[in-house]
């Protein structure tokens, strides 16, 4: 985080200027205020709801929101459609934001190798980033699914196996243009290792598209999380996620229609939330705008 | 220009091959790797299974192997579907038009609609509708395609009846109406994200070249604004979006197997997990190469276009 808050070194980090910048954006403080509600909805909203997710009420099937103390309705088991969204929140946030946190690692490692080394070691691992980036993700990503023993676990892995790639080319890049700098220089003169170069000199000043990438990979994480799991291959039931709360909501669609709606729009709402907050980074840290 | 495509088509040789090695590893991470049809067979023995892998060359070494599937793979035979026993190829080629076509319609509306809204926002920055187009780009990214089909479904054709709720065609009614009939909710649906994206290139190439000088000294020669857009900074600005469309193929296609699933089109997408929930790992394993041959096809198109286009890069 240093790179960051050296330019603010007399004030304190949350007075720099990235941090006021990045509180002046509008839409990224929108998104920060959803998602910090979102998150604690999932974790203390459980406990609040009159019904638990996985109580099974085959009278109760099928009710429209709002009937009763059923807020959302229930689903075609008579599950509570509030309890489900909201413990489903908990596995969908968490795989997302653990499939950032491993992709970003993988994604920098191979990126930092690749620019400071250069050479050949540096093509070979960046035609292995395009050859990757040449599969449709979700092909490769089903396939995997599919493959191996789906839990939670596993999908986040999977997940960070198949989006890596984006950030390894961003940091890649970045570190190519730090690489002939003179605090780098300096670091080999006096004769620091290369580990210790690439990893505690140059990563710390490529931070700022670093985090850009990892919030816009969350939001990516979490859409792939519910289409694995819309078809089938993802989050297993009984566990809830926000995906495969809408596997069968399609053949439901004419007499139920909330089933569908409520999870698509909750999905809708966490993922343009950390769009914006990716978004206010961007602005915030002066990342170069090449990103739609 | 021959050395730039020797050299391009040397590079995509290479991804070529690094894409086939992970390929292969995927298929040999199957339980039961190429033989994981029998191994799910309660008749078959383990003697049996390894009388049929040594049969079929899977008791050697796995570079062997690799070359070996490798080779087969080059020269067309992509092994055959569990399911009914024909060639991958012909069961690929039998769903890649549905694909093409859905594709395609998307794309041109994407184009369509994208390009109109990139340039709009740049020759008006910061206005409402420029605002409004960024905002909504961004919500266009982030709703799920899949649930956007399912709304798409339920206004248009459960709710209004306008469209079909899926397939490609009414059974008995091939005519070019009836396909479009069909055609029109999916393309939509699976061209949302595209226009999102293609606005948001689009407005920043255009940005890019508006400022430039040879735009001023047109405006200077006294060329109507409009003139000025349409010959000197669309034409330029469209340059880049080429390799863009090169690039967003992966995105594309995944897009499409989504919509196909939900929209029980029969397409490439919608094999893909038919033959993933019957364990039918020929036609996956084929179509997980096939698609990453035909994105190395179309950035290789892409790039060949643009250098034709472009004297910089031909000259270059």
């Amino acid at each position: 985080m240093t790179a960051i808050t050296d330019s603010a070194d007399a004030t304190r980090w949350w007075q720099s200027r990235a941090v006021r910048r990045f509180r002046n954006h509008k839409l990224a403080m929108i998104g920060m205020v959803m998602i910090v509600a979102l998150t604690l909805a999932c974790v203390f909203g459980p406990y609040l709801l009159p019904h638990d997710s996985l109580n099974i009420n085959l009278i109760a099937r099928f009710s429209p929101p709002l009937t009763g103390d059923h807020y959302l309705g229930t689903d075609p088991l008579g599950r509570d459609i509030a309890a489900r969204l909201l413990m489903a929140g908990r596995i969908s946030l968490l795989v997302g934001f653990f499939a950032m946190v491993l992709s970003t690692v993988i994604g920098a490692a191979i990126g930092v190798i690749a620019g400071y080394r250069g050479g050949w070691v540096g093509a070979a691992l960046m035609r292995m980033t395009d050859a990757f980036l040449s599969y449709p993700s979700i092909f490769l990503l089903l396939a995997l699914a599919a493959l191996l023993k789906p839990s939670p676990v596993m999908i986040t892995i999977i997940i960070a196996v198949t989006s890596w790639m984006e950030i390894a080319r961003i940091v890649e890049a970045e570190v190519r243009s730090l690489r002939e700098r003179e605090f780098v220089q300096a670091g080999r003169m006096l004769g620091l290792s290369g580990t210790h170069i690439m990893f505690r000199e140059i990563l710390p000043n490529a931070m700022g598209p670093i985090i850009v990438a990892a919030t816009l990979t969350v939001a990516r994480a979490i859409l792939l999380e519910a289409y694995v799991s819309f078809l089938g291959y993802g989050i297993q039931p009984p566990l809830p996620s926000w995906g495969n709360m809408l596997n069968g909501a399609q053949q439901y669609l004419a007499t139920a229609p909330w089933l569908a709606i409520i999870p698509g729009i909750t999905i809708t709402i966490a993922v343009t939330s950390f769009n914006f907050i990716g978004d206010g980074l961007r602005d915030a840290l002066d990342v170069r705008n090449d990103h739609p | 220009m021959l050395g730039f495509l020797l050299n391009r088509l040397w590079q995509s040789a290479v991804l070529l091959v690094i894409v086939s090695i992970i390929g292969f590893l995927v298929l040999n991470l199957i339980p039961g790797g190429p033989l994981s049809q029998f191994a799910l067979d309660p008749g078959m023995t383990q003697d049996d299974i390894d009388r049929i892998a040594a049969q079929m060359g899977l008791d050697r070494p796995l570079l062997v192997q690799y070359f070996d599937w490798a080779w087969k793979l080059l020269q067309g035979d992509w092994g055959h579907s569990f399911r009914d026993g024909s060639p991958v190829l012909d069961v690929i080629r039998r769903h890649l038009f549905a694909t093409l076509l859905l594709m395609g319609s998307s794309t041109a509306i994407a184009i369509g609609l994208g390009t109109w809204i990139g340039i709009r926002g740049a020759t008006h920055r910061y206005s409402t509708f420029d605002y409004s187009a960024t905002i909504g780009a961004m919500i266009a990214l982030s709703i799920p395609t899949f649930w956007f089909g399912l709304v798409g479904i339920y206004v248009f054709s459960l709710r209004l009846g306008w469209v079909p709720a899926g397939n490609m065609y009414t059974i008995g009614d091939q005519s070019f109406l009836n396909y479009l009939h069909h055609l029109i909710l999916p393309s939509v649906v699976l061209a949302l994200v595209n226009i999102a994206v293609w606005s948001r290139y689009m407005r920043s190439a255009t940005l890019d070249v508006i400022s430039q000088d040879f735009v001023n000294t047109a405006r200077a020669k006294g060329v109507s604004e409009r003139r000025v857009l349409m010959k000197h900074v669309v034409g330029n600005a469209l340059l880049p979006m080429i390799t863009l469309a090169g690039m967003q193929l992966p995105s594309l296609l995944s897009g499409a197997l989504v919509t196909e699933t939900v929209f029980t089109w029969p397409g490439m997408g919608r094999l893909f997990l038919d033959s993933l929930g019957y364990s039918d790992y020929p036609v996956v394993m084929g179509l997980l190469m096939f698609s990453a041959i035909l994105v190395l096809l179309g950035n290789l198109i892409a790039d060949i276009i643009v250098a034709l286009v472009d004297p910089r890069i031909r000259l270059g």
